[in-house]
């Protein structure tokens, strides 16, 4: 097997992954799956539960994924998801 | 100066500080003369894409804080009914100015009519109250234009001003008063602090203070059945009830204080005539002739035409043994003095085209009925 | 996941008594809404001298929601009513949110003034191809060929190309962006409000209730798959090609010019009559 060289980013030292802290305000959810279908790290699906709506919002997979691009956060039409960064800590590298 | 231009003045006086209008024969005079006005005074005069889009305008501005008018003819003002209806639920202070022309539709643009005075009142769909004034010489162009705009704000309602034709183009000599002789009213501002404020809460005269655009009040108004705060109700049979009658009643209940009528020659009059505009001042000449010649005549000229002086009108039919209403229309305001003088019987003089009633027409009629 | 005891950081720019809103599963009105207030908060606007002026339609109601100064007008004069603020207070930014009919079809003739005299107000046009709030009829961009409840048998009229319709009457700032593009929205929105002049901005927004569940895209995430499939982010192209189709959603920068706005060249013009009349 060849040997593959994994490049470093220059700055891997200073960079920090960002902690989410994701909140869902489940009974003003409408169901339209926006939020699931677009986020780009796939955080989220579609839980069992039925909301107050009649519909089944979402549920968080691992908020640990999250990366905090609030895509999630400006798409949703009804206002039922947010997201907001948790203290920054130090260094933390790719796990 | 001509009709036209003393009312422009008068609104000037007044503190009017926008104009939006389209060119109409008979009213463009007032345009043209307050865009040449207008920016003496830092006031913004713009000639708006149709008399729609000038109705809009006005209301924007006066929600933006300014005093605002408008000027039009029949055709425009019927172009108009839909946003004077939002103006009147959003309940905008602001001067409608029509100065009539021969109708229907295009009909005779350099003559004159008094046939939109009913439409002055019922032209948008709905109920609600309004106010309506009638010239009948240049200066009161002047003087109705100012009282138009302090009656705007007092009652937070869009008010009209229905000139005619001859009104507005004769040309009489105007007094203007000097500033501090004149009376001007401004609209009612708010005490309560923005997160209490409701922008349609009213006071005990019915008539809520009005908040403006950017006074950091952050407030809703629709044209939607809406509750005190602006919100739209469009479920609620009650808040609906409580509105339009408030939308009536702001008027109708405050019309002693509206209501105003010039009274000639009334004390002993058997036979009176009630007329408005420029076919009142026939009609004195012709009230003057028959009392020379004997008969007890009298006028009453309305002033404001709405809300119609029911009491002034109800006085003289107790009184009276004839009433005779001469209008340059088929039949509109005679059909509120019939209803209110009851028994009284009323002669209605009709008159179409050019002239308005000549004073030997009308002394006919006062001949007859004496 | 935390508990909703945090309220949205947002929430201080909706009006809370009218939240939550009527809008449908999926309509893409509450993502214009959203990007706008994203905007508003990266900018850092005084919402005390914000005006939300909005026309009848789905989207009308959006004024209501915002917490700033708002008016909901009649059908169609949206425009005309926003002429007369802005140009009674220019220190207002008045911003009109409004419907593809509103504006276009009843409202037409006023748009195309507005902008034409550069009147320093901002259009944002919810384009969802139909009339919704009133059940689902035919609109100017209406596409050909599409099914409403007023085209039964598909629509036989060419509907409006917005961009180039604003752009040939004068605009100084045309974008188009589709709810899926909500960041790209969301900054043009920000560049449109600090722009001078008319601007506009047409977001192309799902309604799948009522215009995709017609036009074989029951959902809103249907829809949204069209625009991801179909769009194609090309700026200062010419928006006279910039037309709608199943295929192709040229979105992006059309116009992004200085022009003198009405508001300052008419204050530029009472200033020097009356300095005029102060030297006689």
């Amino acid at each position: 097997m060849p040997e593959r060289i994994k490049h470093e980013p220059l700055d891997s030292k200073e960079l920090v992954k960002p902690k989410a802290e994701i909140h869902l305000i489940t009974d003003q959810c409408k169901g339209c799956g926006y939020c699931i279908k677009f986020c780009p790290q796939k955080v989220l699906e579609e839980s069992q539960e039925i909301n107050a709506r009649g519909v089944r919002p979402p549920k968080i997979v691992d908020e640990t994924k999250c990366i905090v691009c609030s895509f999630c956060t400006v798409v949703c039409p009804d206002f039922a998801i947010f997201v907001l960064e948790k203290p920054r800590e130090e260094v933390v590298r790719n796990e | 100066m001509n009709g036209d231009i003393a009312c422009a003045e008068g609104a000037v006086a007044a503190g009017c500080r926008f104009f939006a209008g389209y060119p109409i024969t008979p009213a463009t005079e007032i345009a043209e003369h307050l865009s040449e006005r207008m920016p003496e005074f830092g006031g913004i005069y713009i000639q708006m894409e149709d008399e729609i889009a000038s109705m809009a305008a006005i209301i924007g501005a006066s929600y933006a804080g300014l005093k605002a008018m408008t000027a039009t003819s029949g055709p425009g003002f019927s172009l108009m009914q839909e946003n004077i209806g939002l103006a009147v639920m959003t309940e905008t202070p602001c001067v409608v100015v029509d100065i009539m022309r021969g109708g229907p539709s295009t009909g005779q643009p350099t003559l004159p009519s008094q046939q939109d005075v009913m439409q002055a009142k019922w032209g948008s769909h709905g109920d609600y109250g309004i106010i309506a004034l009638s010239p009948s010489s240049v200066q009161e162009m002047f003087d109705l234009t100012v009282e138009a705009f302090n009656m705007s704000e007092m009652y937070r309602v869009p008010t009209m001003l229905m000139g005619d034709e001859v009104v507005g183009h004769m040309w009489e000599k105007v007094v203007i008063p000097s500033p501090a002789e004149m009376k001007i009213v401004n609209r009612k501002k708010p005490r309560a602090a923005p997160d209490k404020y409701g922008p349609f809460m009213p006071e005990d005269d019915l008539v809520p203070p009005m908040a403006c655009f950017g006074e950091g009040y952050r407030f809703h108004a629709t044209g939607l059945t809406h509750d005190e705060h602006g919100y739209p109700k469009t479920q609620s049979s009650e808040v609906q009830t409580k509105l339009v009658r408030r939308l009536c009643d702001k008027i109708g209940r405050n019309a002693d204080q509206i209501v105003k009528v010039e009274e000639l020659m009334l004390n002993d009059a058997e036979v009176v005539v009630v007329a408005y505009g420029i076919v009142a001042r026939s009609a004195l000449s012709a009230v003057r002739k028959a009392r020379q010649d004997g008969m007890k005549a009298g006028l009453l000229r309305l002033i404001t035409l709405w809300p119609f002086p029911e009491s002034h009108v109800a006085k003289i039919a107790d009184r009276a043994k004839a009433i005779i209403v001469p209008e340059m229309n088929c039949g509109q305001m005679v059909r509120e003095v019939e209803r209110v003088a009851k028994g009284t019987p009323v002669s209605f003089l009709s008159k179409l085209g050019e002239d308005p009633h000549t004073p030997s027409e009308i002394l006919e009629v006062i001949k007859r009925c004496a | 996941m935390v508990q909703e005891t945090v309220m949205h950081p947002f929430s201080k720019y909706l009006r809370q008594a009218m939240i939550p809103h009527i809008w449908c599963p999926g309509c893409g009105n509450g993502i214009v809404l959203n990007c706008f207030i994203h905007a508003l908060d990266e900018l850092q606007r005084d919402l005390d001298k914000m005006v939300v002026v909005s026309g009848i339609g789905c989207i009308g109601r959006a004024a209501g929601y915002t917490h700033a100064d708002s008016f909901h007008t009649t059908h169609g004069r949206a425009i005309p009513f926003a002429t007369g603020v802005k140009l009674a207070n220019p220190e207002l930014d008045v911003v009109v949110m409004s419907g593809d009919g509103d504006l276009f079809a009843i409202g037409g003739n006023h748009f195309i003034h507005a902008a034409r005299r550069n009147i320093g107000i901002k259009v944002i046009c919810a384009n969802n191809f139909t009339y919704g709030m009133t059940g689902g009829q035919q609109g100017p961009t209406t596409p050909l060929g599409g099914l409403t409840t007023t085209t039964p048998y598909g629509n036989i009229e060419h509907p409006f190309n917005l961009v180039h319709l604003a752009a040939a009457s004068g605009a100084t700032y045309v974008a188009r962006w589709t709810t899926l593009h909500a960041r790209r929205l969301t900054q043009s929105i920000k560049k449109l409000l600090q722009k001078e002049g008319f601007g506009f901005i047409e977001v192309i927004s799902p309604c799948p209730e009522i215009f995709g569940r017609r036009n074989k895209m029951r959902t809103g995430l249907e829809m949204m798959d069209w625009f991801k499939r179909a769009s194609v982010v090309e700026n200062f192209s010419d928006p006279s090609k910039a037309e709608i189709s199943q295929e192709k959603l040229i979105v992006g920068e059309f116009v992004n010019v200085e022009k003198v706005s009405y508001e300052k060249f008419l204050h530029e013009k009472i200033s020097h009559i009356n300095e005029q009349a102060m030297k006689w």
